[in-house]
């Protein structure tokens, strides 16, 4: 290593110094361009449709004139498909982390369902409606129904609330378990009255992060043969449907100004839901946690 | 938890454990089942994606499908070559990145090396918003807000453009890069950082010679996982980057993307067995075998290069 003199040193050191606070500047630049990005776009959301939000907004049907036009069908169908959806994946979700985490853990399948899950959760959301189109549509003859939709959003969403279940399952004390099995409880018993109501809290909070998920998926829902024009609400659960999402794109795609208004306020409309089923989420988790810690 | 009849008594083992271990075959069997259907999906999307891409492969010659630049399936005079669609995937994949890569990567040093507790901790939450975001909103945010503006910038730029939709899905892919990549410098021990300080080394240092190497395979994981993600996207690219399947690398006209092709023709109610009906799927299928290995290499970056350091 070369030696420098001291006024070198010194002349170095203060360029260290001073292209470390560039450093930081520009970190904290992108932290405060992402941020910057969310309030824009809420802001401009709002602008844009707020003022479009009425009783008759969220009562009506959708309509060829934008002042008329309503989200009464595609908020039901989007109700509807993501009850079923919700339904779903929570009952396979949890019977597969129960099966993954206390019947099969570390055995060689386990480790290749997990690495199988883990890639589902990387598919693009399209393949799922293809999949959906093919085996719910066509050779289940389900139709473009609300039942084939929910489905199809329940195979897409498993993946999440097997991984957080999976979570909330594991971090169970072991104690506990060993505490159940000593008075000769059977490993369902164990499961049943110790391990689920302890996990409860993470499960739930994956299912709504599923379900959060679901109610947004537009491109899935399109390749699977949802409609886009719904002037009735869905009456079974073999009705054609439309979902909010899916009436949210239409009204992009118009030309016409008056429909980007009504879209504007679909979004907010949706992101309010996101927010409540959210912040239920956050409620409800800690209600649980209250209650069993 | 007060429960009267956990099992039997003492002394009843015997017809008790008989009536208990039925159920529990039953049920162990009925958990094993679900887990089976889990794999099923994947064998469910592989099959279902095979089946009509075999029939497409039977008319259309695999080769015309792979080399070919021209996607004209929707026209009369029909062309195979589904690079057109590529080359809108990877040119908005690829811009999106751009976008998301420096912004992550550094949004996650600043959260993991300099901000105070009391700003990451409310920050990250925030800024994981933005991938909860639906993705039909941020289609309408690229087209209504984006382009407007980028089309005040230069007049050249179309309606339908690649480079709106690429700055818009960069910001919603960027909370994956940061909390991803964050997550794996706040596993590298605080000994390594302590030690670079002990040799005087700035913050800057630290963080780019240190942190960031050490942490190196759960960044690039992170980076492919965003790539793979920015590569299936559907709504932001349908609804601002156009439905032009032009072979370009020109991000100011109109293009289309595989996904987006997929989304045009189920719009269009194209008949099953048709042409149309059956391009769809050899479509997905490539889509589908991009993203998994983007995947499995994701997850083998991180098993194979993890640094251990306890």
């Amino acid at each position: 290593m070369a030696v420098i003199s001291q006024t070198e040193f010194q002349q170095r050191r203060a360029r260290r110094k001073w292209l470390g606070r560039v450093f930081h500047g520009l970190c904290l630049l992108s932290v405060v361009i992402a941020l910057g990005s969310l309030a824009v776009l809420l802001v401009y959301l709002l602008v844009q449709g707020v003022t479009r939000i009425d009783w008759s907004f969220l009562t009506s049907f959708a309509s060829r004139h934008p002042d008329q036009a309503g989200i009464k069908a595609a908020m039901l169908g989007s109700i509807y498909v993501v009850i079923i959806a919700g339904a779903v994946a929570f009952t396979l979700g949890v019977a597969t982390a129960l099966y993954l985490e206390e019947y099969a853990a570390r055995s060689r399948f386990a480790r290749i369902a997990k690495i199988n899950i883990a890639n589902l959760a990387g598919v693009p959301s399209i393949v799922y409606g293809l999949l959906g189109l093919q085996i719910f549509v066509h050779s289940l003859h389900l139709g473009n129904s609300v039942l084939a939709g929910g489905f199809t959003l329940a195979l897409l969403v498993l993946p999440i609330v097997i991984v957080a279940a999976g979570e909330a399952v594991r971090s169970v004390p072991p104690s506990l378990r060993e505490g159940s099995y000593a008075l000769g409880a059977t490993r369902w018993q164990v499961i049943w009255h110790m391990v689920i109501p302890q996990a409860f809290p993470g499960i739930l909070t994956g299912v709504i992060l599923a379900v959060s998920r679901a109610i947004g998926e537009t491109a899935p829902l399109i390749a699977m043969g949802a409609l886009t024009f719904v002037p009735f609400t869905p009456d079974s659960p073999l009705s054609r449907f439309t979902v909010l999402p899916i009436q949210i794109f239409n009204w992009t795609s118009r030309p016409q100004a008056g429909f980007h208004e009504v879209a504007a306020a679909g979004i907010i409309v949706l992101l309010v839901i996101l927010l409540v089923m959210n912040a239920g989420a956050v409620i409800l988790r800690n209600r649980f946690q209250n209650k069993w810690e | 938890m007060a429960r009267n009849s956990v099992g039997p008594a003492l002394g009843q083992a015997a017809p008790g454990a008989w009536r208990k271990h039925i159920p529990e075959r039953g049920i162990a069997l009925v958990l094993f089942l679900s887990t089976i259907l889990s794999i099923l999906v994947t064998v469910g999307i592989i099959a279902v994606l095979l089946f009509e891409a075999v029939k497409f492969f039977g008319e259309v010659s695999f080769w015309e499908f792979i080399t070919g630049t021209r996607w004209t399936p929707l026209f009369s005079s029909k062309q195979f070559g589904v690079l057109a669609l590529v080359a809108g995937t990877t040119l908005t994949a690829a811009l999106a990145m751009l976008v998301a890569l420096p912004l992550g990567l550094l949004s996650a040093i600043y959260l993991s090396e300099y901000a105070p507790e009391k700003v990451r901790r409310p920050v990250k939450p925030i800024l994981e918003v933005l991938a909860g975001i639906p993705t039909v909103v941020y289609g309408y945010f690229a087209l209504l807000f984006v382009t407007p503006i980028l089309r005040q910038i230069s007049a050249d730029i179309s309606v339908f453009n690649a480079l709106s939709a690429s700055i818009v899905m960069g910001i919603m892919i960027l909370p994956m890069v940061s909390s991803l990549s964050e997550d794996a410098m706040r596993s590298v021990p605080r000994t390594l950082r302590e030690g670079a300080y002990a040799l005087g080394s700035t913050k800057l240092e630290v963080s780019t010679l240190v942190v960031v190497p050490a942490a190196l395979s759960g960044i690039v994981s992170a980076f492919i996982l965003a790539a793979s993600r920015a590569i299936g996207e559907t709504m932001i690219v349908t609804i601002a980057a156009g439905q032009n399947p032009n072979f370009t690398l020109n991000p100011f006209v109109p293009i289309e993307t595989m996904t987006a092709y997929i989304v045009q023709v189920s719009q269009g109610d194209a008949p099953a067995g048709s042409i149309e009906f059956k391009t769809i799927f050899a479509v997905a299928l490539l889509l589908f075998s991009i993203t998994l290995v983007m995947n499995l290499l994701s997850q083998y970056v991180v098993s194979r290069f993890r640094e251990e350091y306890e």
